[in-house]
């Protein structure tokens, strides 16, 4: 459980993006259609866009505040990010897609636990020395948040993770991303256009309708 | 073939390897700086890191002999300590380096705006710092672009001749590269030399021209 400040207020060329909410979660969904400003409200947490107005917070860590004139660059965030085509890097195997984070920073006590942990959960075993062209779109996003959670954020981005998945594997994935939040305590903000998997996840739900909080309607 | 011409062809090889290994890290950084930055008077660093491209060659090599000789400050700063570039093997690589330095900068520019800039943001979210990036991301997907210009910049220092002759000379083994050697030879009536010389240099162009097309093929697939 985490209390996350969204204060966001960034132009674009379609539509300006406005979106505040101030809640204690531990899964925020974003729901709406595509192009409703879910991923830019995203790029802007992760530090990858910069708001032209807002604050945003995890607990009291301010990560970027127009009117303090903070704004950490991405490395310093310790956000996680999985984009909705996972990004996994083409020139490195599964197993260097997954420490690349580790041997970015001072290695935290723990990651190897970490791993083992990481590589049981989300079932990656036998999948290490795979290229990362040769996996499927399923096994691509597993990858992906495994290498988020290696940096142990504070909180976790999944951009429509099941987008890319087929309806059969969709049924395989949300276990493990279920499995974050019960085992990791990763506090996840999840973006998704599918009420079901929103019902089946999140504790919150702000729904967007070009680029605004339509209502903030509280999950079942 | 004869001793001369095989020293010859040696020389100007490892001077090519020398001046593409110098360049390269120097084509690297340009490279990047104007791939992913602007800055004020970007255009004019664009056109003058591209004008021994259209600049004859001769003229570079003037410009250099004037930089590097006894009449500049640069030449009497290494006069001071004992450094002599001019007419000696350092005016050949620093001739070669001229030339193919923008050859080697555009090419590695275009592998690095080809890289999907979202790789970088990522692994900015993971922790890694710019430089990490750079060395980790950027470069290792630029790869082939990178590769192709170190490929071409040897090709171009392999022949390089007009910065070379007016900078360095055509100093029987000291200065004399395959081009250089050509000239000097069908000068003094030693057809039968220059025509050694050209099977060499042919022989050369072929396998650089080859081993990167190969390359280009390996990477594809």
């Amino acid at each position: 459980m985490v209390t996350l400040t969204i204060d966001v207020s960034l132009r674009q060329q379609a539509f300006d993006l406005h979106v505040r909410d101030r809640a204690s979660v531990e899964v925020l969904g974003l729901f709406g259609p595509s192009g409703s400003g879910k991923t830019s409200l995203l790029e802007a947490i992760a530090g990858i866009r910069t708001p032209d107005a807002g604050d945003i917070r995890v607990g009291d860590r301010v990560l970027f505040s127009s009117a303090e004139g903070i704004n950490l660059p991405p490395r310093e965030r310790h956000i996680g990010y999985v984009p909705q085509d996972a990004l996994l890097f083409p020139h490195l195997d599964v197993s260097g897609n997954l420490d690349y984070g580790v041997h970015s920073r001072r290695p935290l006590p723990g990651v190897a636990q970490l791993r083992t942990t990481l590589v049981e959960i989300l079932d990656l075993g036998p999948l290490l020395e795979r290229r990362v062209q040769k996996l499927s779109g399923g096994e691509k996003q597993r990858v992906a948040i495994a290498r988020a959670l290696m940096t142990q954020p504070a909180v976790l981005l999944l951009d429509e993770p099941l987008a890319g998945v087929d309806r059969a594997r969709r049924d395989r994935i949300l276990p493990y991303v279920l499995r974050i939040r019960r085992d990791l305590h990763v506090p996840l903000i999840y973006v998704t256009h599918d009420q079901a998997e929103l019902n089946a996840i999140a504790d919150r739900v702000l729904h967007l309708e070009a680029g605004r909080v339509v209502t903030p309607v509280a999950a079942p | 073939m004869s001793a001369e011409t095989w020293a010859i062809a040696q020389f100007t090889v490892l001077m090519a390897l020398l001046a593409t290994a110098l360049t390269l890290p120097l084509a690297i950084a340009a490279g990047w700086v104007l791939a992913r930055h602007s800055f004020p008077g970007k255009a004019l660093v664009e056109t003058v890191v591209s004008l021994p491209l259209v600049l004859p060659p001769v003229a570079t090599g003037l410009m250099l002999l004037w930089l590097f000789g006894r009449r500049s400050p640069v030449g009497q700063a290494l006069d001071a300590i004992g450094i002599e570039v001019v007419f000696t093997w350092k005016a050949v690589v620093i001739a070669m380096m001229v030339v193919s330095f923008p050859l080697v900068a555009r090419s590695v520019r275009s592998g690095i705006e080809q890289v999907d800039r979202r790789y970088e943001d990522l692994a900015a979210t993971l922790g890694a710092t710019p430089f990490r990036i750079l060395r980790t991301v950027t470069l290792p997907l630029a790869s082939r672009g990178i590769i192709a210009g170190a490929i071409l910049g040897f090709s171009r220092a392999l022949g390089e001749f007009g910065a070379t002759i007016m900078v360095a000379g055509a100093i029987p083994g000291r200065t004399q590269t395959l081009a250089v050697g050509i000239y000097t030879f069908v000068e003094t009536g030693r057809e039968e030399a220059a025509w050694g010389l050209l099977l060499l240099s042919a022989l050369l162009a072929f396998g650089a021209i080859y081993a990167s097309n190969r390359l280009v093929e390996v990477r594809q697939t």
